[in-house]
């Protein structure tokens, strides 16, 4: 409908269709890097690109799963504090004499084992998303501090210390881009690939429908937070060995970069819209955005006003595009109409 | 006739459920007071049960506003932040003209908040922003804010004015200031929750927002209404907090907001909304405060608290699910008959 015609009508629509969200955010992030490599000293160094990579590592990692369940128009608060209670768990288990190969596998499953409880509350239990994760997350944070109280554990290993920390040949090119990398193909693949990624936008859609039309809505969803809880557990143990100490309140606050990354990379908060290029683009832009203004010596908590102004940006100002158009085709009609 | 009889007995099954909601947290309040005292009898010393019913008050006050919000089918995560902004800017006042009197640190605070709350409301009602993503987003900006302002400093108590520091200690008849304020906010807005026009119309708009519109509710101003609430009383709890406290730095309230949720989701408000009530909210904060009393007086390691929050704030979510199909069931069993 919109191609291969000339009149200034359709074309303008193609234009309207070139413009859309996730396409404004990609040329945001390289608007922002350009401006920042140019504009800020010490942003465009590879030294200043592994920090990048290493920063945006657990935001990009737990916005995966995220962004799956967000598709299905569920949400899930309690990433955070899984990732805090994996690496107070691991702490605990280190000082208990576990070897790290024990560990990391245990930590892992633990954390699919929280994630399923989120999945058997919301999908079994029928209980509203947002008031489950609401509860898990003060509970698995609180779990945290039981596990570790306000103490740190330090001394892990530098083999793998060394490695989340280290870059591929030594050059500039972090290592941890490799679950990255591996991850986003997966998930991504998963999403745009199968036809269980199919049936998330269906029931992001509506999800009725999408039961009537033969797919197992609680079951698909349980999955995900399944598969949500092991990331995050899995970020939780990276967390840990990037910065070689387990604490209870690692990663606090993380959900809401999150979810404002997701919600930036076009993904609606209603469910059933939304791709995975776009998160990535989103998550690069708001890593981008703060490793900018971080080099600018802006404070971490000032950081969270950018962070919070995004989140709320990324969703009103969608609305008002919706609603602009929908008010101008209105008139158009009714000028048709009266015509 | 038959409209009459075909609503009052589910009405009838439906009160009497949420009466025994709300005489649950009575039952679980009392049982949880008697297992304290009974181990260790100082928990109910006349010195414990001030500090208890003092820390009550605070997040009583905040537990009410968000009863409101959440009653229709929204939810304010900003309370903690809002909290934080108001007592700051409240102490930094006081500390610079410390002639000024209670009531105008009062009035300055619940400004602030209400401010707050009109964004938010703003923002959800205007911007179509869905609550959880607006309130989110403003409870790191809030935060984020005072942070700018206030950096690493912070306002102690000795440059505070007396009266303001006092506040929180006198009372008057034997209650303590703090403690009145909370009755008569929790009274106040359950009395306007249950009889008034207004919050018939938002118990209305949270059981079915599609209808509420419909039936001619003014939805845009109840829901700026609701929001207003919600932020200036959370305003008002800044300045309970810094008069209590005395020091505030741009900390203050941070991860309030947990607690204030916790205490309206236990006390009976489903987040589903359209129900529950103010003063079962008020009783939720009463219940998380004295838990929180009681670990400490049975020696049990204060980190238990934050889980046990988590923990009660899915149980009452699971009851509320119990209460909800249970009416479901009675529903179509009456309807069966017809």
């Amino acid at each position: 409908m919109s191609d291969a015609s000339v009149s200034p009508r359709s074309f303008r629509g193609g234009l309207g269709k070139l413009a859309s969200w996730d396409g404004i955010i990609i040329l945001l992030t390289v608007v922002v890097i350009v401006a920042a490599s140019l504009g800020v000293p010490n942003f465009g160094t590879s030294r200043n690109f592994t920090f990048l990579i290493l920063d945006l590592m657990p935001i990009v990692l737990v916005a995966l799963p995220m962004t799956l369940i967000i598709v299905t128009g569920e949400i899930d608060l309690s990433v955070a504090s899984i990732l805090g209670l994996a690496s107070s768990l691991m702490g605990w288990f280190w000082n208990n004499g576990l070897s790290i190969e024990t560990i990391i596998p245990l930590v892992i499953v633990i954390g699919a084992v929280l994630g399923a409880i989120n999945g058997f509350l919301v999908n079994a239990l029928g209980l509203p998303s947002l008031a489950v994760t609401i509860g898990t997350l003060a509970l698995y944070r609180g779990l945290a501090f039981v596990v570790l109280g306000d103490g740190a554990v330090a001394d892990f290993p530098f083999d793998y210390t060394g490695w989340v920390t280290g870059t591929i040949g030594g050059g500039s090119v972090p290592n941890v881009l490799i679950p990255i990398v591996a991850l986003a193909i997966v998930f991504g693949i998963v999403l745009h690939a199968t036809p269980f990624g199919r049936s998330l936008y269906a029931i992001g859609a509506n999800d009725q429908a999408a039961h009537f039309a033969g797919i197992r809505v609680a079951r698909t969803k349980f999955w995900l937070y399944v598969a949500s809880g092991a990331v995050a557990a899995l970020v939780g143990i990276l967390w840990t060995l990037r910065y070689s100490s387990a604490r209870a309140d690692n990663g606090s606050g993380l959900e809401l970069a999150v979810v404002a990354a997701v919600l930036l990379g076009g993904v609606s908060i209603f469910g059933g819209k939304g791709n995975l290029p776009g998160v990535l683009a989103g998550v690069v832009l708001l890593a981008a955005l703060q490793n900018a203004l971080r080099l600018q010596d802006v404070s971490g908590q000032a950081l969270n006003i950018v962070t919070g102004t995004l989140l709320v940006l990324s969703v009103l100002l969608p609305n008002i595009v919706s609603s602009i158009r929908t008010s101008r085709q209105r008139r158009k009609l009714r000028q048709a109409a009266t015509s | 006739m038959t409209a009459v009889a075909t609503h009052s007995p589910a009405r009838k099954v439906f009160s009497g459920l949420v009466k025994i909601r709300e005489l649950g947290i009575i039952v679980a309040l009392a049982a949880l007071i008697i297992y304290t005292t009974t181990s260790q009898p100082r928990f109910l010393s006349a010195q414990s049960i001030r500090d208890i019913l003092l820390n009550t008050a605070i997040l009583a006050v905040m537990a009410a506003g968000q009863a409101v919000v959440v009653i229709t089918r929204n939810i304010d995560l900003s309370v903690g932040s809002v909290l934080g902004i108001s007592a700051f800017t409240v102490a930094s006042m006081m500390s610079d003209n410390p002639g000024l009197p209670m009531i105008v640190a009062l009035l300055v605070g619940l400004a602030v908040g209400a401010l707050a709350g009109l964004l938010n409301g703003v923002l959800v009602r205007y911007g179509r922003v869905p609550a959880l993503v607006v309130t989110l987003g403003t409870m790191y900006i809030f935060r984020g804010l005072i942070y700018s302002w206030a950096g690493g400093d912070q306002v102690n108590a000795d440059e505070l004015p007396g009266h303001f520091l006092q506040f929180a200690n006198d009372s008057i008849l034997g209650i303590p200031w703090l403690v009145l304020i909370a009755l008569v906010v929790v009274g106040g807005v359950s009395l306007m929750m249950r009889n008034y026009r207004v919050g018939r119309e938002l118990y209305a708009m949270g059981s079915s927002p599609g209808a509420a519109e419909l039936a001619g509710i003014k939805v845009a101003r109840n829901m700026l209404a609701a929001f207003i609430i919600s932020g200036a009383l959370a305003g008002l709890a800044g300045v309970l907090f810094a008069s209590r406290f005395g020091t505030i730095d741009a900390s203050a309230g941070n991860g309030y907001e947990l607690n204030v949720v916790a205490a309206v989701v236990v006390g009976g408000v489903a987040v589903s909304g359209g129900s529950g009530t103010v003063w079962g909210a008020g009783l939720g904060a009463l219940l998380l405060t004295v838990i929180g009393s009681a670990l400490t007086v049975l020696d049990i390691n204060q980190f238990w608290q934050q889980a046990i929050v988590g923990a009660l704030i899915v149980l009452a979510i699971c009851a509320d699910r119990i209460v909800a199909v249970r009416i479901a069931r009675s529903l179509r069993k009456r309807d069966s008959h017809v």
